[in-house]
């Protein structure tokens, strides 16, 4: 069984402009099951003559049962779409978009609070899983292969790198989570590794984590208690200068609990197999499973 | 986006919240007419995006015209270089000349956005006018921390609670409880990622004033703020980092690195950096191309790097989920013609199109060496650095 996505996942795409429509097609074309396509303007009409449209996730979810949503609106329009999957009643939310306001995120965590459904995102490249062929997100599907690792990051590309280690050293994944570079995020670190180590088919884990924030810690401390799962973790922006946002909004040292070195330290501590270079993941994994 | 202390100022103004009173001055002559409706004694402070500036002159206290005038002339048109710029420092082209305040006591005030809780959260401390990071080290008991709720606001107990926890007079409880309620709604009104007042004072008439003021805005929000977005002051950024910004870029610029890096994703280029420092030397810059950039933004991120007189190589990862590899490698080799660029190349190139990629890099007679990942991209970068020799 993967997690969060699988055989069950019937998806909903929200957001068909550019970049949502090329990656509702690649998502098909992996074997996603891709049930409906949300447009105001495109009642009646299909997506790639297959899949049909809807003005409303409501008339979506009613019609065909979606219990997935990816979202790709522009970033003015994220907090309304996340708000009109949940009170539609998707299950799981996911979005993609990228420069979603942080108060935005603020109202859309204390709204969903209380709310069956489970967001990732935004600002992230969703989730994979390739054992069942679900991929709801932009991860490649191309680089991923079916296996016994979870990876869970707050990068996009930095995970696509993680994969290709792994792949490259003969280990596939039972789901690669995208959690999103923004400070204010749905799923965490710590909801992903609890999910990995409730998991049969996940052997061991990837962390990927950067600098800013106190998440990772977070982490180590679920892990301390909770994760028996050997866990190899990486964390980007060890050569970061203070005071400087590194790209995503999340990224920038703050404070002292934000360097890449508290990180490593409490992640250590765990017990967590902290590699000091982003290009020793797979290795490491590779000689623990051995 | 940071904005000047006078534009805060009067952010502060439409909120209420109590300030000296002061104007902005862009030569030396307005600048001694302010000081003298104050009469001769004022505060004449540089308007520059960063902190730090009292230590480097950057504020003084003057007790004529005068003497306004001459602070005002010597700061107006030079460069202020404080802990927090570059080594080239940053333009002084305004003034701020205050009244000044009889102090009985400096209190630190701010908001920020919590990550953690997911909201934004007031920052109060009895210990103002002194670097709150200080303060934090030292003494973290005297920092108290009051959380805001991002559907219902701030709720005035709340508020009243911070004044409390301030121990300001008596009379001046509901003044300050109404300054906080206040400076919360400047906060989310205007979709702040700071709000600092440091120091906070009480006056010796038991007055609470904001002596300063820091507002950052939170640059994803500006698109609903296009009043606040025009307090963009392009001459007070790094001019690469300008350009970078004008073409939709995320590229910070670092000091003391010679390897120029070019990535996509915001994880990678960190991680790019990272392995670049593994291997002995220092990057130049972060620089995240994004996932669907097109030939054009590709040309003018590779000039960006190609202008920094910081860097004699080149390395270029990427990982094209979206991107894709060909439409980089054009937008490589035109901008290396056209500047004529000589520099040695590492290039990583894995995902959509990379074939295609490196085979447009390979025949385009540029100076590049290939790699097939990330661990060999260090390894290249590495020879390649002993073959340059000097220092890194």
């Amino acid at each position: 069984m993967a997690v969060l996505v699988g055989s069950e996942t019937r998806l909903l795409v929200q957001g068909l402009g550019r970049d949502g429509s090329f990656q509702a097609t690649r998502a098909r074309e992996y074997g996603t099951n891709m049930v409906a396509a949300v447009h105001p303007n495109r009642d009646g009409q299909k997506f790639e003559d297959e899949v049909p449209y809807f003005s409303t996730v409501a008339k979506a979810v009613e019609e065909t049962g979606a219990n997935t949503g990816v979202i790709f609106v522009p970033a003015p329009f994220a907090m309304d779409a996340i708000i009109e999957q949940v009170d539609a009643g998707i299950e799981l939310v996911v979005c993609i978009t990228e420069g979603v306001p942080v108060l935005d995120m603020a109202k859309v965590m204390a709204y969903i609070k209380d709310k069956p459904t489970r967001l990732i995102g935004a600002n992230c490249p969703g989730v994979l899983s390739p054992a069942s062929k679900a991929k709801v997100g932009i991860i490649p599907g191309n680089i991923v292969q079916p296996g016994n690792i979870g990876v869970v990051s707050r990068s996009g590309t930095l995970t696509y790198e993680a994969i290709a280690q792994l792949v490259q050293h003969g280990m596939g994944q039972s789901t690669c989570v995208g959690i999103g570079g923004d400070p204010i995020h749905g799923t965490t670190f710590t909801d992903v590794l609890e999910l990995f180590q409730a998991d049969d088919e996940t052997e061991a884990i990837v962390l990927i984590g950067e600098i800013g924030g106190i998440r990772e810690q977070l982490a180590a401390d679920y892990i301390k208690e909770h994760v028996t799962k050997p866990v190899v973790a990486t964390i980007a922006g060890q050569s970061a200068p203070p005071g400087k946002r590194m790209g995503h909004a999340g990224a920038i040292i703050t404070g002292k609990a934000a360097l890449a070195s508290e990180k490593n330290k409490a992640l250590s501590e765990a017990g967590v197999h902290v590699v000091d270079s982003p290009a020793l993941i797979g290795a490491k994994m590779k000689e623990i499973l051995e | 986006m940071n904005i000047h202390e006078y534009q805060a100022k009067e952010i502060l103004d439409r909120y209420g919240v109590p300030t000296p009173k002061s104007e902005v001055a862009s030569n030396a002559d307005e600048a001694a007419a302010i000081a003298g409706k104050f009469g001769g004694r004022a505060v004449v402070k540089a308007q520059v995006h960063a902190g730090g500036r009292g230590k480097v002159g950057g504020v003084k206290l003057v007790n004529s015209a005068d003497e306004a005038k001459e602070v005002a002339s010597n700061l107006i048109g030079s460069r202020l270089v404080t802990k927090q710029t570059g080594a080239a420092g940053v333009p002084v082209e305004k003034v701020m000349v205050a009244e000044t305040l009889n102090i009985k006591d400096e209190l630190y005030l701010s908001i920020v956005v919590d990550g953690g809780i997911g909201a934004p959260m007031i920052m109060a401390s009895t210990e103002g006018g002194v670097e709150i990071e200080e303060v934090a080290e030292a003494t973290p008991e005297k920092i108290i921390r009051v959380a805001g709720d991002p559907l219902v606001g701030l709720s005035p107990y709340k508020a009243r609670d911070v004044a409390l926890a301030l121990e300001v007079p008596a009379s001046a409880l509901r003044q300050t409880t109404k300054l906080i309620t206040d400076l919360y709604k400047v906060f989310v009104d205007n979709d702040c990622s700071l709000v600092e007042i440091n120091p906070l004072i009480v006056t010796e008439d038991d007055q609470v004033v904001a002596l300063d003021a820091k507002i950052n805005l939170e640059d994803d929000a500006l698109f609903r703020h296009p009043d606040l977005a025009k307090l963009d002051d392009a001459n007070q950024q790094d001019p690469l980092e300008r350009r970078a910004h004008d073409a939709d870029l995320a590229y910070v610029k670092l000091d003391g690195g010679r390897v120029g890096c070019m990535v996509n994703g915001a994880g990678l280029a960190m991680a790019t950096m990272d392995i670049t420092k593994s291997v002995g030397a220092d990057p130049a810059n972060f620089l995240d191309i994004g996932g669907s950039a097109d030939q054009d933004r590709i040309e003018q991120a590779f000039k960006i790097i190609m202008d920094d007189e910081d860097v004699d190589i080149v390395l270029v990862n990427l990982f094209a989920g979206i991107a894709r590899s060909d439409v980089v490698a054009n937008g490589i080799v035109a901008a290396a013609k056209e500047t004529g660029a000589q520099v040695p190349m590492v290039v990583a190139m894995r995902g959509t199109n990379a074939e295609e990629g490196i085979r447009i890099l390979s025949e385009s007679g540029l100076d590049i060496t290939g790699a097939p990942d990330l661990a060999g991209a260090a390894e290249v970068l590495k020879s390649k650095l002993q073959e340059l020799g000097g220092s890194n």
